[in-house]
């Protein structure tokens, strides 16, 4: 099942080395990892997507949270949350077809960001879903190019996401 | 104040009390040394004959002390060689602090002399690392070297610092009280007081309770409380390899060890306990065997410092993170004073029938036996250092350890060469204690060039070869899972007395049991280093055994009993 973790970590060089090393060693299957700046100076934010089920789930979390540099680790997948990705994508558009094109980004609420001759470049903004059924549509057109963020995510309401939870298993009962 | 790097650290490692550090000098680390060379009054510098050595000397150091151990390399080869010390001290949870040289940092990523991406190369294998751009980030980053190698989860940490920083002066004027975000190990010591009712109500609803310890009791010096956890709730204790030491072995509670090499009746009784106390272990495979049939009936209460532990290898139903003596403590107080002396006798009754600790009778040296002996020649109050594979097990099996914290190992990564610089660390941090570096001949062979540091500082330990002339552990998978088709077991030794003698020391053969007997008691009374040849049979085995890929359930008592089962 799909995972989506939230960690805040500390900017400093080499932070993403150690996560990415984690997932290696461990073999954790990643399906993406976008990382930038908080709302916090000094502490960066990454939204990571894991393809685990629930048990190894806890366990990505778990080792995560164990790296010195990383502040918290929140798996909203459970929680009400928004999620969105953005791609670029490069449509080829000969002048025929240019129309049809620009109709369906349209649907998608896709921005034209270029036109060359020849091609278009497309900027889509959604939630994975969206981004894919997109690339779908427009694979027929020929996707010269295409560049995916992937994902980030934020739980709806509430402030911050609270400190990596570790109680999986609960009392006895 | 104007201070320089090197200073800096120096400084720090006064502060903390160190005062014998393990290291080898070269290019990169020469202005730490030149600094060193002002604080000799303080800090013991041991310059061992590999790098690998100082840091299994620093882990044996760290264990047999409670207190961090330190070891210093330059860069490039000085740090990979260290590589294997350090992983194997960040398996076994072991608090080191690293000093490495690097590259002055305007030839940082040049490919220079003696550059290796040393935090790179080490990442994997530390709890932390860090490379120091600048010496005003010195005194916060050993502060915070020492505080995250030696809490929570204790583990190693590299400082690596480029050679002109070591030499950058700057204002200096105290530590930092450490201040990191992501990580706060005080919060989890105390354990959850619902959790731990939670634990106890289990307990009193046990019939075959199994109190499993591991390392966490050394490190967290929950003796006291095992103990009387143990008895006031009539739980046998059995142990992993890192447990060993940590329960008195005479006591009887102690079933001794479990898992690939366990006692018979210890892996029965984990095998069909319906409870397992596990303190502060964590399901190593050569703990469960295989784990889908692993402790199939039983309940599991787990309580570990790391979070990442609980739950990782089995399912658990009561998972506690915390420190283990606090939670022990908390445990005893929950829980009524029980009696499971059914459970005790079914398995001291099958500790009479299948006696995995008795030696037979032999006109040969069988390697149990000499190791027995070193148990009586030192009345049992030895410290016993040992390396990996069969002397290995032979060592956590028959001496009978009932003295904390006397039994250091090189287990979760189970590195050969490991035992011989750790006891030279074992021996500095227990200067009053024998200790006894127990060895094959082939990890002997892996690290014996610091037989040049115990002679150059008289460090007294005794280097038992149990000497097979083979790879024995090698042999001995070779003959139950290959076929006997051997290769690579057999070993070419040099004449190890002789060797001795070639660095100054005293050395001891022994080929019979007489002169076992003799040359144990002539090592025991020499004060200083002693290496002894013991000469042992061949091809005995190392049993009790469970297979790789068996099950506890599975385990194999010895070849007479696999023989007599299949005539």
């Amino acid at each position: 099942m799909r995972h989506v973790l939230i960690a805040e970590v500390e900017d400093h060089p080499g932070v993403l080395n150690r996560i990415a090393s984690l997932f290696r060693k461990r073999a954790y299957n990643i399906e993406s990892l976008a990382v930038g700046h908080s709302h916090r100076p000094g502490i960066s934010r990454m939204t990571i997507v894991v393809e685990e089920d629930h048990k190894e789930a806890i366990q990505v979390a778990k080792q995560l949270d164990k790296l010195i540099e990383v502040v918290s680790v929140n798996d909203v997948t459970e929680q009400r949350h928004v999620s969105r990705e953005m791609a670029l994508a490069k449509v080829a558009a000969p002048e025929m077809k240019r129309t049809e094109i620009l109709q369906l980004a349209n649907v998608y609420r896709a921005q034209v960001v270029d036109v060359s001759p020849g091609s278009i470049i497309l900027e889509i903004t959604g939630d994975e879903d969206k981004i894919d059924s997109f690339v779908e549509i427009f694979r027929p057109y020929g996707i010269l190019e295409l560049s995916r963020t992937g994902e980030v995510a934020m739980v709806r309401g509430r402030a911050m996401p609270t400190p990596a939870m570790v109680a999986d298993e609960g009392p006895a009962a | 104040m104007k201070r320089t790097g090197a200073e800096i650290i120096l400084d720090s490692l006064v502060a903390h009390g160190v005062h014998t550090v393990f290291g080898y000098p070269g290019g990169a680390c020469l202005p730490l040394y030149d600094a060193l060379y002002h604080y000799q009054d303080r800090i013991n510098h041991i310059l061992v004959r590999h790098e690998q050595g100082a840091a299994f000397a620093a882990d044996g150091y760290a264990r047999a002390s409670g207190d961090v151990g330190v070891c210093i390399a330059t860069s490039g080869p000085g740090v990979t060689n260290l590589v294997t010390g350090i992983a194997g001290a960040h398996m076994d949870s072991v608090p080191i602090v690293a000093l490495t040289g690097q590259v002055p940092r305007n030839l940082l990523g040049t490919d220079g002399f003696q550059e290796t991406d040393a935090t790179g190369v080490m990442l994997p294998v530390t709890k932390h690392n860090w490379l120091v751009m600048n010496a005003e980030e010195l005194p916060r980053v050993m502060e915070e070297a020492f505080y995250i190698a030696n809490t929570g989860r204790k583990g190693p940490v590299q400082v690596d610092v480029p050679k002109d920083v070591y030499l950058e002066e700057v204002e200096f004027n105290d530590f930092p009280p450490p201040n990191i975000p992501g990580y706060n190990p005080d919060e989890g010591m105390q354990p959850d007081p619902t959790l731990v009712r939670a634990a106890a109500e289990v307990i009193h609803r046990s019939e075959k309770p199994i109190i499993l310890a591991g390392h966490g009791i050394h490190y967290s010096h929950a003796y006291d409380e095992l103990l009387e956890f143990a008895e006031k709730a009539n739980i046998p204790v059995i142990t992993t390899l890192h447990g060993v030491s940590s329960f008195p072995e005479s006591h009887e509670l102690s079933f001794g060890m479990v898992g690939m090499h366990g006692n018979l009746y210890a892996n029965w009784a984990v095998d069909r306990a319906d409870l397992l106390i596990s303190l502060g272990m964590r399901f190593d495979d050569r703990v469960t065997g295989r784990l889908e049939d692993f402790a199939t009936e039983a309940r599991i209460i787990h309580v570990d410092i790391d979070p990442a532990e609980i739950g990782k290898n089995v399912t658990t139903d009561v998972g506690i993170v915390a420190d283990l003596k606090p939670t022990i403590r908390a445990l005893i107080d929950e829980i009524d004073k029980l009696d499971h002396s059914p459970w005790v006798k079914q398995i001291c009754q099958w500790r009479e029938e299948h006696p995995s600790l008795a030696i037979r009778e032999t006109e040969i040296v069988l390697p149990q036996w000499v190791i027995r002996q070193i148990y009586h020649i030192t009345n049992g109050e030895a410290v016993v250092v040992t390396d990996v594979g069969q002397a290995q097990m032979w060592a956590a099996q028959h001496f009978w350890y009932d003295r904390r914290n006397t039994f250091f190992s090189s287990g979760g990564l189970g590195a050969m060469g490991y035992a011989f610089p750790a006891s030279i660390g074992v021996k500095y941090a227990r200067p009053n204690e024998q200790v006894w570096c127990i060895i094959g001949d082939g990890g002997f062979q892996m690290t014996l060039q610091d037989l040049a540091v115990v002679k150059e500082h008289n460090v007294d330990v005794k280097i038992a070869i149990i000497n097979n002339n083979h790879l024995g552990m090698i042999r001995q998978w070779q003959t139950l899972f290959y076929d006997s088709r051997f290769i690579s077991a057999k070993l070419e030794n040099p004449d190890f007395v002789k060797l001795a003698e070639a660095y100054g020391l005293a050395g001891l053969r022994a080929t019979s049991k007489e002169e076992t007997l003799k040359v144990l008691k002539e090592a025991a009374e020499i004060p200083g280093p002693v290496v002894l040849d013991l000469v042992v049979d061949e091809v005995e085995k190392v049993y009790p055994m469970v297979p790789a890929g068996s099950s506890l359930a599975e385990t194999i008592e010895g070849d007479e009993v696999e023989e007599a089962r299949y005539a």
